[in-house]
């Protein structure tokens, strides 16, 4: 591949990567490079959010992100949620929100989704339906499950202490 | 395709200058071009670290100059637009989702100019003025001669947005952006941008401009002059309603018929200046 070497932070590590072509995204990096498959390409086009990554604590669209614009950068992918030295299986508390409400049908959305859902559980007061939809409307699930979606959510944001 | 980070607006304008060059703003609608294979700019400029860019500043005059790399987040989120100048804001929070809003800038989304997009309108409504830079320096158009046809501005070659100036609204004015779209997020069918001040059932400021419906924001300033000074009952905004709607030239889509925005559009603009009016009355 023709391009320049570039070191990107992800989930706290740094990354360097050999050659990247300007026109490179952000996510083919993540999945193609260093091996970060959880982030998905669904539309490449920003749409559908199944590439959601969070750039500075703010999810962001891996598939709009060019990988050289992001040296410099905290990146965090789903495989960063749970934080590094956990045991193994551990979950985040958005992941374990998700797994009891049996929010999770194919999967495909789901990385994305968390991000979304853990940058929204951020905030301090517990959601409203309402809120955790608005919050949600980025990120597309094409088994529309969404209803559990959201119920897990809300409830994840209650149960914060 | 090279790329490159300039850290200064001269330098962003001298980068610019190559053959086949573009600004890379937040990347929402350029990298998707680029991943459909749309385009593919010899050189990308990134506006990244062209740190005064990104800011928002208030004059004593109430005028906000809103720099280009602004963020549609931050851009729904400033409380320094006030009175009539909150339909920037409040086009802002309507575009796309939270993520895309973290992305996405008011620069890059001007710039690109698709007729449905949410800040067109908003700016038109606004009399904003768009402050351009590049080689041959600095120069200023208003909104409403920016926004030419469609994906075409007034922008030239080798020149970007340094900012969008939305000058101050009178005291008492109010704001409002309205989307009618097939799910929450998406481009428009139809919008209106209204700004509407009124004293004593008398109007004292009307700006209405239509999103969606032509190659451009609608807006009929010789009927909203015409009715500055009087009531704002049904026969004045169905005068502005009629002769917006002559004006409109919209197309089918996947999104809605050429007849249907035709027909919802100027109820649109109804329902909104009389729900401002409404709004107003309620509050003293």
């Amino acid at each position: 591949m023709t391009g320049e070497p570039v070191t990107l932070r992800v989930n706290g590590a740094e990354r360097p990567v050999a050659a990247v072509a300007p026109w490179t995204t952000l996510l083919t990096v993540l999945r193609d490079e260093l091996g970060l498959t959880g982030a998905k390409r669904g539309c490449n086009q920003g749409v559908c959010g199944a590439c959601t990554v969070t750039i500075d604590g703010e999810p962001v669209r891996s598939c709009l992100s060019l990988a050289l614009n992001c040296a410099d950068r905290d990146i965090v992918t789903v495989e960063g949620l749970v934080p590094a030295g956990a045991p193994a299986g551990a979950l985040a508390p958005v992941q374990q929100a998700l797994a009891e409400g049996n929010a999770v049908q194919c999967g495909f959305c789901t990385p994305g989704l968390l991000i979304s859902a853990h940058a929204l559980l951020r905030r301090n007061a517990p959601l409203t339906v309402d809120e955790v939809r608005a919050g949600l409307s980025g990120n597309l699930c094409r088994c529309s499950g969404y209803k559990k979606i959201v119920e897990a959510v809300a409830r994840a944001s209650e149960a914060r202490p | 395709m090279d790329f490159v980070r300039p850290d200064s607006i001269e330098a962003a304008v001298a980068a610019l200058q190559a053959d086949g060059a573009a600004c890379l703003a937040g990347g929402a609608t350029l990298v998707a071009m680029m991943n459909a294979d749309l385009v593919a700019p010899d050189r990308l400029v990134s506006l990244r670290d062209v740190a005064a860019l990104r800011e928002a500043v208030r004059r004593p005059d109430g005028t906000v100059v809103v720099g280009a790399m602004r963020r549609h987040r931050e851009t729904a989120e400033e409380t320094d637009l006030r009175a009539g100048q909150r339909v920037l804001s409040d086009a802002a929070a309507q575009i796309a989702n939270p993520p895309v809003r973290n992305m996405g800038t008011i620069g890059g989304s001007c710039a690109f100019a698709d007729p449905a997009a949410d800040y067109p309108p908003a700016l038109v409504a606004a009399d904003a003025r768009f402050a351009l830079i590049g080689a041959e320096g600095r120069r200023t158009v208003p909104a409403g001669d920016f926004f030419l046809d469609w994906y075409e501005t007034a922008l030239k070659p080798g020149e970007l947005i340094e900012a969008v100036v939305i000058p101050p609204a009178p005291a008492g004015t109010v704001g409002s952006y309205t989307k009618l779209a097939r799910v929450a997020g998406d481009f428009a069918i139809a919008s209106v941008a209204l700004v509407l001040g009124m004293d004593g059932g008398a109007c004292t400021h009307l700006a209405v401009a239509v999103g969606a419906c032509g190659p451009a924001p609608v807006r009929r300033r010789d009927i909203e002059a015409d009715l500055i000074g009087g009531g704002l009952g049904d026969a004045e905004i169905r005068r502005l309603t009629d002769a917006l709607a002559e004006a409109f030239d919209p197309v089918d889509d996947v999104r809605a018929s050429a007849d249907y925005r035709r027909r919802v559009a100027p109820r649109m603009v109804r329902r909104a200046i009389v729900e401002a009016q409404q709004r107003m009355s309620e509050t003293p």
